[in-house]
Order: C-alpha cells, then sequence, then structure tokens
C-alpha cells in the first residue's frame, strides 16, 4: 500500500521537480523517465560523482530519502550521494527503483561513463564493451572519447568500436563506411570477419570492400594458424632437443648407446619433484623459486649417477655398442623399478609456480608462459653445452678423447676420467632435461621411455656428434609433427614421422649433418 | 702405348674430403701383365687410389678405365671385384673366426649368390685348388688352424692367398710387408713376383728396400697427384722426390 | 652349435613336449604324475617364445644385426592367426554376428575392412602368417641394408619400427580390435580349442615346429652361406671386396628370421588365448634378445635354452615377487654382458665365440 502511495506522489510530483535536466543528480529522485533522462545526462557530464552515483543506481544501494535527498549506501554508512561525503539522512530510506528502460540507460551509461575514466585499463574495457554491442548512439560518445583519448591502444579499440557503430547504423554516408570496412579490416580477427559479413546486403561498393575485408582477415588468420603451429611446433621441438642433447653428448659424441638415458631425464623429474617438497616444508617463501633450484640439483643428480653407470658399467664395454645397448637398458629397468618402489608406482605432482603459469597474446597467437620458459631453457641449455665443448678445456680434452683415444692418452690426458665426465655431462644435461619436462609431462617411474625412442631418432636424424644438427633435428621433427597432427591426428602423425624417420634413415645413414672422414669409417 | 695392353686407366680422378684434395687430377696407366711399385709420403693418397679404383670411394671426377672399356666409377664393391680386382688391405683382414681354409674357400673364385652357398658343397676341384694355394703361401700345416689365431706376418700371406684364390687379374696390395721381419719381407716378395708371372700387381709400400727388391717401375705420389714416376733409381735421382720424400 | 648339442636339445624339446602331453592325457587329475592343461599351454607359451629366440639369434649370432624390433614379427604372425580364430568364432560371439566380430560390431562397422577377407580360410590364414612377417621384414630390410645401415643404427630403427607398430595397433580405427586386441577364440581348424587334447596338440605342433626352425636354422648357418654370413657380421666390408654383396645375404637371412618369429606368433595366439598391441611393446624386443644372451648368441640352441629358463624365471618371480621381477630381469641384462659373454653355452667352452670387438661408433660403414 505504501508502495503504491509514494509511486503515486512521485507521478504526481514529477513534473515539478524533473526541470530540464540542470541538476541531473537530483532527478534521479523522479519517476522513470526523469530517472533515465538523468542517467543519460549524467553520463556525459564529466561529473566526477557520476560513476559512483550511476554505479550505486544499478547496484540498488541508491536510496531517496523522504526529504528527497540521495543517498549511498555502502555497507552501514550512508554517504550523500552528491558529495560523497558521510551523513545521517533524516527519517527512513527508499531505494530508487529501476524498470528495464532505466536498466538499458545504465549500462550504456556505464560503457560511457568509463570511457572517460582515468584508469586507461578500464578505458580500455569500455571501448571492448561498445565493440562487442555496436550501437549508433553512441558515435558522439565515442567522438568525444577519442577526441580526448591519449593511450594508442586504447584509441585503436575506439576507432573500432566508432567503425563498428557506423556500419551498426544505417544513415553514414558511404566513404564513413568504407573508412570504417577499412579499420575492422585491419583489426583482423573472427569478431570484426563477422561484422564485415553482416554487410552483404549493403550498398555494392561497400558490400565488395566488405567481402574483400572477410577474405584479407581469413588469409591473415591463416597465417597466424600457421604461426600458432609453428609455436605449437617449436614447443614440441625444443622438449625434443632438450631430451636429446644429453644423448647427442652421450651417444653423438662418445658413441655409447646409452638405453638408461630416458631414466636419467626421469631422475631430473624426480628430484624436482623432492625439491618441491623440501622447499614446501622447510622454506615456504621460496616455493615459487623451486623448479631453479631443482635445476643444478638436477643436474647434479643425474651427472652422478652417469659417473657412476660410466665408471661400473660402461667402461668394461667400451667398443661393443650392441652390449652397451643391452646392459643399459637392463639398467633402465632397475632404475625404473627403483624408482617405482621409492616413489609408488602412481604420477608425483609437481606444480607450476605462478610466473610460470599463464598465457600472452601475440596477435592471433596464444603464447602460454610455461611452453615459452621452456623453448628458453633449451636454448639456454645448448648453448651452455656447445660453450662448454668449445670453450673450455674439459671440452678440448672430451674432444681430443672421442676422436683419437690413444693420443690423447699419449698427450698425458687422463682418458677415463674425460668419459666419465663427458658421460656425466651427457646425464646431466638429461637431469635438467627432466626438470623441465616436469612442468608438462606425469612425473612417474615410466617418463623416460617415452622420450627414449625419440631421442634417439632426433640425433641420429640430425647426425651423430653434431650439436647444430640435434637443434634442428628435433625443431625440424617437432614441427613436422604439430602440423601433421590436425591433418592425420596425434597418433597417426607420430606414426607418419616414425616412417619417415625410418625411410630418411635409410636414405642418409649419417643424418642431416653427418660429420665426414675417416673417424666415422672405422 | 696402345689402349690394347692397358689394364688400367685412371684419367684425371680428383677426390675431395670436406674441401681437402686427397687425389688431385690423378693419372695413372697400368699395362696388362705390368707390376708397379707406388710409393709416396703418409696421406699421399695411395690408400685413396685403390678406394677408388675397387669402388669404395666414388671420385669427384674423373674416371678409371678397367681393360678395355669398363668404367669402374659406375660400378660398387662387389661388382668390382666380380670383374677381376682383389685387393689386400693395409691393416690385415681375415676372418677370424673360421679356419684358415674356410678364409680361402670363401675367397675362392664361384658363384657369390645365396641361392647358390646356401646349397654349395665343397667339390674335389676346389679342394686340390685350396691345397695348391696353401702350398704357395706356406701355411698347409696350419689349415684347420681359427685365422684369428695365426701370427701376423702369417695373417697377411693368408689375405694373399685369398687374393690368389679369387683368381683376379689385378692385385692391389696395400704396405704388404709393414710389420714383417726381414726374412718375411723378402718371400713377401718372392711371392709377389712369383704372383706377378700371370697377373698385375699394384704395390704400395713404404719399404725402399721391398720395392728395389721387386725391381719394377715406381710411381711416386704426392699430394694427390703423381710426382715422379721411371725405374727406382730414375725416381731415387729425382730431386723433387728426394726433397719431399726420401731425404730431408 | 654342435651337431651334438643339437641333437640334444631336439631330443629334450620333442621328447620333453611329448611325455607333458601324454601324462596331462593320460593320467588322472588326482594322479602326481598329472600335468595340468595349464602347465601345458604354459609349455607351449615358451616354446613359442623359444621360436622367437631362434629367430633372433640367426640374425644377431650369425649376421650381427641386433633387431630390437623382432617381437613386431612375432606379433604379426599372431595376428594374422589371431584374425583366423576370430572369424571361426562365427555367430557364437555376444552379438551374434556371423561376419563382424564383436569389437567391430560394437564401433557400429557395418562391413568387414578389406583387408580382414579371406581369413575365414585356414590356407589364407597360415599364408598370410608366413607372407606378413616375411614381406615386412624384406621392404624394410631391403631398404636398410641396400643403404648400409648396421650396427646400432638398425637397432634403433627396428625399434622405432616396432613402436610404430605399437602405436597403430592401438587405434580402434585400425581394425584390429585397439587396446583390446583380438580374444574369446573358440575353435581352430574347427577344433574347440578349450579341450585338454587340443592343447597338447597344440604343444606337440610347436614342438615339432620349433625343431624344424632349428634343423633349417642349423643348416643355413652350417653351410657356405652360413660361413659368408659369420664373415659378413665381422668383417663386411671385407666380403664385399670378396665380391660377396652382404646386403643379399642379410636380406635373406632378416626374411627367414622374421617368418620364423611369424610362426612362433601364430602358435602363440591360440595358446594364450590372446594377442594386444602390447605385443609390439619395444621391451619385448629387447627382451628376447636377452634370452639369446643368456643362452648363448650365435650357438642356436642356446637360444631355446635361454627363452626356457629366462621365462620360467619369469613366471616365477611374477607370481611370488613381482616388485623383483624387475630388478632380477636388469640384474640379467648387466651380468650377462660383463660376465657371461658367450652365455651359459659359453661356459664349458674354452673361448667363448662371443661377438668380436667392432669399433664404437660405426654408422653404417
Ligand atoms: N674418408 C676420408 N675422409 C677424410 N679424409 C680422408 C679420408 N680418406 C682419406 N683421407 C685423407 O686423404 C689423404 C690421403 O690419405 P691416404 O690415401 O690414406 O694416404 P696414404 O695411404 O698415401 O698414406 C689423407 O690426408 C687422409 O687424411
Ligand atoms: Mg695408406
Amino acid at each position: 500500500m505504501t508502495l503504491l502511495r509514494v509511486l503515486l506522489l512521485l507521478l504526481v510530483l514529477s513534473p515539478f521537480v524533473a526541470r530540464a535536466g540542470d541538476d541531473p543528480i537530483a532527478d534521479l529522485a523522479g519517476n522513470y523517465d526523469d530517472i533515465r533522462h538523468a542517467v543519460d545526462a549524467l553520463s556525459v557530464s564529466g561529473n566526477a560523482r557520476a560513476e559512483p552515483v550511476i554505479a550505486a543506481l544499478q547496484n540498488g544501494a541508491l536510496m531517496v530519502a523522504a526529504d528527497r535527498s540521495l543517498w549511498i549506501r555502502e555497507g552501514d554508512a550512508m554517504l550523500d550521494a552528491r558529495s560523497g561525503a558521510p551523513g545521517s539522512p533524516n527519517g527512513p530510506l527508499k531505494p530508487v527503483r529501476l524498470n528495464n528502460a532505466v536498466r538499458r540507460a545504465i549500462e550504456a551509461a556505464m560503457g560511457n561513463l568509463t570511457l572517460f575514466s582515468a584508469d586507461p585499463a578500464r578505458r580500455l574495457k569500455a571501448a571492448q564493451a561498445l565493440f562487442a554491442q555496436p550501437d549508433p548512439a553512441a558515435l558522439p560518445t565515442l567522438d568525444r572519447a577519442l577526441a580526448k583519448e591519449s593511450v594508442a591502444g586504447v584509441r585503436r579499440l575506439l576507432q573500432q568500436a566508432q567503425a563498428a557503430a557506423v556500419l551498426a547504423g544505417a544513415d553514414a554516408p558511404i566513404p564513413d563506411r568504407l573508412a570504417a570496412i577499412v579499420v575492422l579490416r585491419a583489426r583482423g580477427d573472427l569478431a570484426a570477419s563477422n561484422l564485415l559479413a553482416a554487410l552483404a546486403g549493403q550498398p555494392p561498393e561497400v558490400a565488395a570492400a566488405a567481402a574483400e575485408g572477410v577474405a584479407a582477415i581469413a588469409r591473415a588468420q591463416k597465417i597466424w594458424a600457421l604461426a600458432q603451429g609453428v609455436f605449437y611446433g617449436i614447443s614440441l621441438g625444443s622438449v625434443l632437443l632438450l631430451a636429446a642433447s644429453g644423448l647427442a653428448i652421450t651417444f653423438g659424441v662418445m658413441g655409447v648407446i646409452n638405453m638408461a638415458h630416458g631414466e636419467m631425464v626421469m631422475l631430473g623429474a624426480y628430484t624436482t619433484f623432492v625439491v618441491q617438497q623440501a622447499v614446501g616444508a622447510w622454506l615456504p617463501g621460496l616455493a615459487a623459486a623451486g623448479v631453479l633450484i631443482a635445476i643444478p640439483l638436477a643436474f647434479i643428480v643425474s651427472g652422478a649417477v652417469g659417473i657412476a653407470i660410466e665408471r661400473l658399467l660402461i667402461s668394461f664395454l667400451y667398443g661393443r655398442p650392441l652390449e652397451t645397448l643391452l646392459a643399459t637398458w637392463g639398467l633402465s629397468l632397475g632404475l625404473q623399478q627403483a624408482v617405482r618402489s621409492l616413489f609408488g608406482a602412481s604420477n608425483r605432482d609437481v606444480s607450476t609456480p605462478g610466473w610460470m603459469s599463464g598465457a600472452a597474446q601475440w596477435g592471433g597467437v596464444t603464447i602460454t608462459f610455461n611452453r615459452l620458459y621452456i623453448i628458453i631453457f633449451a636454448a639456454f641449455v645448448l648453448a651452455a653445452l656447445m660453450a662448454v665443448l668449445r670453450a673450455t678445456p674439459l671440452g678440448l680434452q672430451m674432444r681430443a678423447v672421442t676422436q683419437n683415444r690413444r693420443m690423447a692418452a699419449a698427450m698425458g690426458i687422463r682418458t677415463p676420467w674425460i668419459d666419465a665426465l663427458t658421460f656425466g655431462l651427457g646425464s646431466g644435461v638429461a637431469g635438467m632435461a627432466g626438470v623441465a619436462l616436469s612442468q608438462i609431462d606425469n612425473v612417474s617411474p615410466n617418463l623416460g621411455q617415452g622420450y627414449i625412442i625419440d631421442s634417439f631418432m632426433v640425433v641420429v636424424f640430425g647426425g651423430v656428434g653434431n650439436l647444430w644438427g640435434t637443434l634442428v633435428s628435433a625443431l625440424t621433427l617437432g614441427i613436422v609433427n604439430k602440423f601433421l597432427e590436425p591433418v592425420a591426428g596425434a597418433v597417426l602423425g607420430k606414426i607418419f614421422v616414425l616412417v619417415l624417420l625410418i625411410l630418411f634413415i635409410q636414405r642418409k645413414p649419417r643424418g642431416l649433418f653427418p660429420l665426414k672422414g675417416r673417424a666415422v669409417e672405422a | 702405348m696402345t689402349t690394347r695392353d692397358t689394364l688400367l686407366y685412371l684419367d684425371g680422378v680428383t677426390v675431395t674430403f670436406d674441401g681437402f684434395r686427397a687425389l688431385n687430377a690423378l693419372s695413372l696407366v697400368l699395362e696388362q701383365g705390368e707390376m708397379r711399385a707406388v710409393i709416396g709420403p703418409n696421406g699421399a693418397g695411395k690408400t685413396t687410389m685403390m678406394d677408388v679404383i675397387t669402388g669404395r670411394t666414388r671420385p669427384d671426377t674423373g674416371r678409371v678405365v678397367f681393360g678395355r672399356d669398363t668404367d669402374l666409377t659406375r660400378l660398387d664393391e662387389p661388382a668390382i671385384a666380380a670383374l677381376g680386382i682383389g685387393r689386400k688391405f693395409q691393416k690385415p683382414t681375415v676372418f677370424e673366426p673360421h679356419t684358415v681354409w674356410d678364409n680361402l674357400l670363401l675367397a675362392l673364385a664361384g658363384d657369390r649368390r645365396p641361392r647358390f652357398t646356401l646349397w654349395a658343397r665343397q667339390s674335389a676341384e676346389e679342394r686340390t685348388r685350396i691345397e695348391a694355394i696353401l702350398a704357395t703361401i706356406r701355411l698347409a700345416d696350419h689349415a684347420r688352424r681359427r685365422a684369428g689365431d695365426l701370427s701376423h706376418g702369417q695373417k697377411q700371406w693368408l689375405e694373399i692367398g685369398m687374393l690368389l684364390a679369387q683368381e683376379p687379374q689385378l692385385l692391389l696390395v696395400d704396405e704388404p710387408v709393414a710389420g714383417m721381419t726381414d726374412a718375411e719381407t723378402e718371400q713377401t716378395a718372392e711371392l709377389l713376383r712369383e704372383i706377378n708371372r700371370s697377373r698385375s700387381v699394384v704395390v704400395v709400400e713404404h719399404d725402399m728396400a721391398f720395392v728395389r727388391a721387386l725391381g719394377v717401375r715406381v710411381t711416386v705420389l704426392h699430394e694427390g697427384a703423381v710426382l715422379s714416376e721411371g725405374s727406382i733409381d730414375h725416381v731415387s735421382a729425382d730431386p723433387r722426390v728426394v726433397e719431399v720424400y726420401l731425404g730431408r | 652349435m654342435s651337431g651334438r648339442a643339437t641333437m640334444v636339445c631336439l631330443v629334450l624339446v620333442l621328447g620333453g613336449a611329448a611325455v607333458m602331453a601324454a601324462l596331462n592325457l593320460a593320467t588322472p587329475a588326482a594322479s602326481a604324475l598329472h600335468v595340468p592343461a595349464y602347465a601345458v599351454s604354459l609349455a607351449g607359451k615358451y616354446l613359442c617364445y623359444a621360436m622367437l629366440a631362434v629367430a633372433v639369434d640367426l640374425v644377431w649370432g650369425f649376421a650381427g644385426i641386433l633387431s630390437l624390433g623382432h617381437a613386431a614379427f612375432f606379433a604379426l604372425g599372431g595376428y594374422a592367426m589371431g584374425m583366423y580364430l576370430m572369424r571361426q568364432i562365427g555367430t557364437r560371439g555376444v552379438y551374434g554376428n556371423a561376419v563382424l566380430p564383436d569389437f567391430m560390431v560394437f564401433l557400429n562397422w557395418k562391413s568387414l575392412p578389406w583387408y580382414w577377407y579371406g581369413f575365414d580360410h585356414p590356407a589364407f590364414a597360415v599364408a598370410m602368417v608366413l607372407l606378413v612377417p616375411g614381406v615386412l621384414a624384406l621392404v624394410f630390410g631391403w631398404l636398410a641394408f641396400r643403404s648400409r645401415v648396421g650396427g646400432v643404427y638398425l637397432s634403433i630403427i627396428t625399434q622405432a619400427l616396432t613402436y610404430a607398430l605399437l602405436l597403430a595397433f592401438f587405434r580402434n580405427d585400425m581394425g584390429f580390435g585397439g587396446n583390446n586386441g583380438l580374444t574369446d577364440f573358440k575353435d581352430m581348424f574347427s577344433i574347440p580349442l578349450h579341450l585338454d587334447s587340443t592343447r597338447d596338440g597344440l604343444l606337440l605342433a610347436t614342438a615339432v615346429l620349433l625343431a624344424a626352425e632349428l634343423l633349417v636354422a642349423r643348416h643355413v648357418v652350417t653351410s657356405r652361406f652360413g660361413k659368408v654370413l659369420i664373415a659378413v657380421r665381422d668383417s663386411e666390408s671385407r666380403t664385399r671386396f670378396l665380391g660377396y654383396r652382404p646386403e643379399s645375404y642379410k636380406l635373406f637371412v632378416f626374411v627367414l628370421s622374421a617368418v620364423m618369429a611369424g610362426v612362433g606368433g601364430a602358435l602363440y595366439v591360440p595358446q594364450v588365448g590372446i594377442i594386444n598391441p602390447g605385443e609390439f611393446a619395444p621391451a619385448n624386443s629387447i627382451e628376447a634378445v636377452i634370452w639369446v644372451a643368456v643362452g648363448g648368441r650365435g650357438t642356436l640352441v642356446g637360444a631355446v635354452l635361454g627363452a626356457v629358463l629366462v621365462n620360467l624365471g619369469k613366471t616365477f618371480f611374477t607370481a611370488t615377487l613381482p616388485d623383483l621381477w624387475l630388478f632380477a630381469l636388469g640384474a640379467l641384462f648387466i651380468l650377462v654382458t660383463l660376465l657371461l659373454p658367450g652365455g651359459l653355452l659359453g661356459l664349458g667352452r674354452r673361448r667363448p665365440r662371443a661377438a668380436p670387438v667392432t669399433q664404437a661408433p660405426e654408422p653404417a660403414e
């Protein structure tokens, strides 16, 4: 009953109060029409209180007192709508009511209002909202916003919103529409393409320009899709590179077939797991750096295991590659079972630190950070390996020993030592690869098994003993695989790559970049 | 000389390894029934020349003509061996797990195809030929021994015996007396002269006494090309040969 | 690989199988001498493995080809037999479809794929058991040996081959039952498989075929062909300069060995009652190599011995101490290569007939 009376009262009073928007805030106490007009007026008034007031209205927090003063309820406090200062209204308050027309007005107003916000991020959001719902009526506001806008990114979006709005209406002159089409075409995404596709019924020159724009966008999208594929391919390639670069040392440089190479990777992944547990338990402050701490530790763990393997097993089998293959395979079974007994057969959870999660958008390409970091890490590992081989005394001795063992020994190089260190280096690198793989793959005792065949294929395809070859081969295989996937499906794509590799090795048994010379022929 | 007498003709053969010229437009003519000694400093390209003749290495340019008009550069190793060119390696390579007898049996001229060897039985003729060769290479008492158990010199002879068993027209022998005693060296020279009665031979050797003992025409290789050619006395007197090879 | 060892082996295999079969049939279940049906099938399975092992030894021991994909040939032979057994089920499947095997009905397939045609005829199936592994080996070997891929490179690509097949057979779309493979067989050559007498017959057939395989392999390796093969194994390029074509020799034994492995697989399937893609796992092929190494590489008889002993060990361990089995197998690999290069048969010998020392990196010489 009271409600009805108030409404009636408002209706009766309204003609007196609603005097042509000179005080829009006051009008908010009026009838629905008043409110609607007041909202429209406020939104473009530049009044600093416009936004909080309209927001309060939207949330049902705008109250009107019996004396028609307006208040915003904020928790338990009451703020004067006009000043924002806390105060105490006299008498009971009633919320200002909304109908659908008002709600629409509010939404448009919020869009407009945030267009003039001091925060560029909010302006950007508002422009996005306007682009998503093009409205010719917003054109004047957009014009004003554009005139004031100084941030390039926001400006571009405003122009696009403007273009969308121009095309949404029926009465813009043709040159303006053509200009708008150019703007949308430059935006080049699916939304722009949809807007342009909707213009088919327009005058011929507009429709033609729009159709051309749609085609151009489709072409651009294809290129972006290609770029995305390349990114995925490089990402897979860098994983392969990481898994294979240790092998490029032990197999490529030393000629040792280490079938337990995958288990060195697996040990690196478990090291990451243990480090993460330890850091979480004792140094929670360093949790985000757990992965970084794990890198050197994984190198040390896998490297030490590698040195032990070389001394205790492989050194007895030099010159017997097939026996080495079998013995290290046996070793890999033992290592898997040992880890299974120690950590259980199920997957272990290695979490990804915050700074490694998330993604960035670059044009039409989504770049996930963990993949990006792995690419960078792989590049870093390869560069470090090359530096060690080329620029350190250890690297020099390694090359000497692998090229001519007897001569190296005669020159005073302790060849057994160098063998052990070289093998340790390759194994340590495999361990570091394990750290990276723990971020994208299941950490389980079988982790290494999944990579061993691929790693050998990468090394053989690239040409044994040639790190550059390993790089090229890993990237090629990664990219080819990723491009085959959409065509053939993941499994069939992989089968296809394997078959291609088998055929390739038969054509060029020494890989893409063969080493020449007698050493390889001996 | 006319083509009819020519057994082997290397014509401007060049081989490069990664830009390094192991053979540099090498040309060489060997006549039917001739024995030729090839000498030269280490790395002169002697072994590479044999690799080219036997099809192991393909030259970048040049031809290798055998007999009338067979271009060896188009053939692979087994095909060249089947034409009658035998080769003895610098390192003696015999089939170690097999007996001396079996080594010779495998080397005997005959059908090399699996469908033959799968069913082949040793014939009386094969037996007499093997026995004859065993006598020539002085290994008759060792016929049933594992080849891997032979001494170094015996392995060299066994390898020469295997060459004989192949009945080649042309034998290529790489450093046959390396690591042999003086007596063995002398016997080897004698053996080669004997072989030369029915076949052409190219011998690569460093041992000047041995080359002199052979008493044949000598070719001096240097940096992949012929530096000098002629009798041993002729080349020994050649000042260029003296400079690069014989004396400093 | 002396004649006497072969004779002893043949007598043990044939006699053992005959005695087991006879005891299974002729003694009552309660008797102490009774051999239960599962033991008969287990023995049959071991002999199938022995066939695979002899095939591996033929290429590895005598031609120096370390194939890490031989289980693929075994599995292909098995699948060929499995397809025949599937077709024999007829309308007795869960869905009662006379033409389509159950898994195809389940996948909503409307008709039999073309490559299943003919497998309802036993003769065709047997031909496929021989042909499929043989042709694959022929194509693969022709490519590999012609371009002189050898040593560990060959090992790696054989492993890649079986890995690719593993992935392929896991796909439902391939039409070989995907993950579950082929199973629920009812009869073979119209004889019910569940009967004890069928199992005895299969064991005897396996023993006879293993004996035949041994004799064929022995003929191959003791002939002049075999001498060339050993020469190729030890110094391939030398044989080439003697005028032999090592690739033809290798190709011949490789194909022969693949066919032998396929026959082993074909006998394996009815005895274990199932074939699935797991048989293609690279680990299986490598395990087969260790059987050979345990028994003695290059002895043929040793391969039989190794296959039976290692699998007895496996049965024992996986039943009693499953966690220890992989440790034991791993240790076996290491100990045999380090301490027992001649295998068990090499123990009594003056000089182990181990593989000669080859240079470490030997890319496709
Ligand atoms: N396969 C090869 N790769 C690279 N260099 C080679 C190869 N074969 C030979 N050479 C080089 O060619 C040159 C000639 O070698 P070689 O014919 O063995 O000399 P020789 O037998 O006269 O001592 C040497 O410098 C050697 O290093
Ligand atoms: Mg030489």
